[in-house]
């Protein structure tokens, strides 16, 4: 889907990031236009989570240095609630449970946050829940979760394809799906898999963060990027995905010391 | 009326200044007494007078009062309510369309102007004091000798009395509204007594409000007696003025087979009690206590519950929650006995808190006393404060952080909220308590 001179969506430079004074993001660079589909694979501890909570705006993560451009504006500058609305969409990796919250009026409240800052008219509980059970069809999900607390009792499948649910809904200009493969069997992850295809788009980008070569069998991605120890180490195409998985992650970093000691 | 005096041939303790001012101040509070009615409660009163004189107020040095001041009340002097007359007008933000049978009591006086009982179905009689018969089961139920229950009895200008006939099924909601008007500081007594006979079904709201009054005293008691194989769904809704002191009691007895549910809120009162007493007094009965909590500034809200078992395979599910803000205080006592007889009993207690602010405080005790050994019984207590990672959650789905806080509160308070059974009340008290907290 790659297309020439296509506008750039996120442009990462050098970025740096604490989590309580411990250096995790190490100069990290990476630049991601519309259209296209990135994966960032690496071992745990690598700094993966890391950069997506970054890009979403966790209070946890300190930027200590670099910068992040989000369609020609500085990501840094707007807080977790604008990023959302302005297009960024992070899948958890881990979803909140929030009893007491119903998932349709979670999603609702979620959705006509951003129609309100895109100048639309908010949609009502019935015009809404029209849309909500068209997009079910995205994640293949019954009507049932809607009335039900956001992720309450859900399954680790469950909780996965209702974070692409509200992807379905929001639409992203760059949605970021962290480790949405975990923990998932073959059905949900060609199913949540399935959903992530529908949605993308030449307009919009993907960023997908994994630790398993598994999920890009189902998600084609243009471009791998293996990290370690806070930065992106190499990148490649699908065919470094395959090679991870049979050689491991420690042949990437030998690879890089062999690089290193060739210069 | 003649005032008996209690006996007084216990040893004299010394009393110490501030019993001697708490003797005073009840000795002031009895001494206005002039309740009216039929020569059938004559003694009924007299025996609650005399258990109250016994008795004497309590202070933070009685277990029961060990969380909870009440020198606040103490040291304001309140005159017996006066009847008023309200306008429909007035109450308007009170009235349940869904629930269209309706008393109103003012000032502790039934006010037949702003009630609506003249579509009553089969089988439910409704009586106030000025046309009931002899009421055996009035002060009958336990815990009467506890002393604001015992002072109600002695005092209460009226009775509001609701008797569901066997077999019948009471469809819709009967609103009970008891309301205090006045700008003077007053007290008022208000009392029901709700008898379902075996086999029926019947929905109850009973609510404490003000119309323009400020600091007045409350002092409530509803029992409940619910028959064999009953239903009954009681709803307790207390939101009282913000300056106000509320003491209530909801004494209640299962026979066997019975199912008895009590959704209790309490908002309002800058010091607030509430006593449910359930006593399952035959076997298989099933009992669910579910409250709410939210006080905010300086707000002391006390919920003491006390459900003991006298028989086997009974069932009971109780949550409490607590919202605590600013610099105020919750309280949570929770008991349930397990005796010997109560055998196979499944019970299990909650108690959940969210504190919004640094300096709010919550004390909460569950305290399960189990002698049965062959019992399921489960109990835990959670404290938290609004959950970072759930706030960020919303953040990233758009919500601001205010919007994000509020529907994690909304979410908290809703669980119990959920459980009344108008939709136009239930939207009216989540909005009550999302700016409460605002």
């Amino acid at each position: 889907m790659i297309k020439e001179k296509s506008d750039v969506i996120l442009s990462v430079r050098n970025l740096t990031a604490d989590v309580d004074g411990t250096p995790i993001l190490k100069g990290l660079n990476l630049e991601i236009k519309a259209g296209e589909i990135h994966a960032i694979m690496g071992p745990n501890g690598s700094g993966k989570s890391t950069f997506s909570k970054v890009l979403a705006g966790h209070p946890a993560y300190t930027v200590t240095g670099g910068e992040v451009v989000y369609k020609g504006q500085n990501l840094f500058d707007l807080e977790p609630e604008e990023r959302s609305r302005s297009g960024v969409f992070l899948a958890f990796q881990y979803p909140l449970e929030i009893p007491g919250v119903s998932n349709l009026d979670f999603l609702r409240v979620s959705f006509n946050s951003k129609r309100k800052h895109e100048g639309l008219e908010e949609l009502d509980v019935f015009d809404f829940d029209d849309l909500v059970r068209e997009r079910l069809d995205v994640v293949k999900m019954d009507p049932a979760f809607l009335e039900r607390s956001v992720n309450e009792g859900f399954s680790g499948g469950e909780k996965k394809r209702n974070e692409i649910l509200q992807m379905a809904l929001l639409e992203p200009t760059l949605a970021i799906l962290d480790e949405t493969d975990s923990g998932l069997d073959i059905d949900a992850l060609k199913i949540v898999a399935n959903g992530v295809n529908q949605l993308a788009k030449p307009e919009n980008a993907t960023l997908m963060i994994t630790h398993y070569q598994r999920l890009l069998d189902y998600i084609m991605p243009d471009f791998v990027h293996v990290m370690a120890e806070g930065k992106i180490l190499t990148t490649g195409g699908k065919e470094l995905a395959h090679e991870l998985e049979a050689r491991g992650y420690d042949w990437v970093k030998d690879e890089e010391v062999a690089e290193v000691a060739a210069r | 009326m003649t005032l008996h005096v209690a006996s007084t041939d216990t040893v004299e303790k010394p009393m110490s200044g501030a019993d001697q001012d708490r003797q005073a101040y009840l000795a002031k509070l009895l001494a206005q007494r002039s309740p009216d009615g039929p020569s059938w409660l004559g003694k009924i009163r007299d025996r609650a007078l005399s258990i109250v004189q016994e008795r004497g107020l309590p202070s933070n040095r009685d277990e029961d009062w060990r969380f909870t001041d009440l020198s606040g009340l103490y040291k304001t002097t309140f005159a017996p309510a006066a009847q008023a007359s309200l306008h429909l007008q007035d109450i308007e933000s009170l009235i349940l369309a869904d629930a269209p049978l309706r008393l109103v009591f003012v000032n502790g006086f039934y006010a037949p102007a702003l009630s609506a009982v003249d579509h009553r179905p089969v089988g439910l009689s409704i009586h106030t004091l000025v046309d009931a018969a002899p009421l055996a089961q009035l002060g009958q139920q336990q815990g009467m000798t506890e002393v604001f229950t015992a002072l109600n009895t002695a005092n209460f200008e009226d009775v509001v009395v609701i008797q569901v006939a066997k077999h019948q099924i009471i469809e819709t909601p009967i609103h009970l509204l008891f309301l205090t008007t006045g700008e003077e500081p007053t007290v008022t007594y208000p009392r029901g007594l709700i008898v379902a006979e075996d086999h029926s079904a019947v929905t109850l709201i009973e609510e404490y409000a003000a119309v323009g009054a400020d600091t007045y005293f409350t002092n409530a008691v509803t029992e409940v007696w619910v028959g064999q194989n009953a239903q009954v769904h009681h709803h307790r809704i207390q939101r009282e003025a913000k300056t106000a002191f509320h003491i209530g009691k909801t004494a209640v007895s299962q026979d066997r087979d019975s199912c008895y549910s009590l959704t209790s809120l309490s908002l309002g009162g800058q010091m607030s009690r509430h006593n449910p007493l359930v006593i399952p007094t035959g076997e298989q009965t099933d009992t669910r206590l579910q409250g709410l909590t939210l006080a905010v500034d300086q707000q002391v809200a006390d919920t003491h519950s006390d459900l003991s078992f006298t028989g086997p395979h009974c069932t009971a599910q109780q949550l409490h929650k607590c919202i605590v803000d600013d610099r105020a205080r919750a309280v949570f006592n929770g008991k349930i006995f397990v005796p010997k007889l109560a055998q196979q009993t499944n019970a299990s207690q909650l108690s959940r808190n969210l504190l919004l602010s640094t300096k709010a405080r919550v004390d909460t005790k569950p305290q399960l006393e189990i002698i049965a050994d062959d019992v399921k019984c489960a109990h835990g207590a959670t404290v938290s404060q609004l959950d970072d990672e759930e706030v960020f959650y919303l953040q990233s789905r758009g919500l601001d952080r205010d919007s994000a806080c509020d529907l994690l509160v909304e979410g908290f308070a809703a669980e119990i909220i959920e459980q009344l059974p108008i939709a136009q009340q239930r939207q009216r008290l989540l909005d009550a308590v999302l700016s409460e907290i605002r």
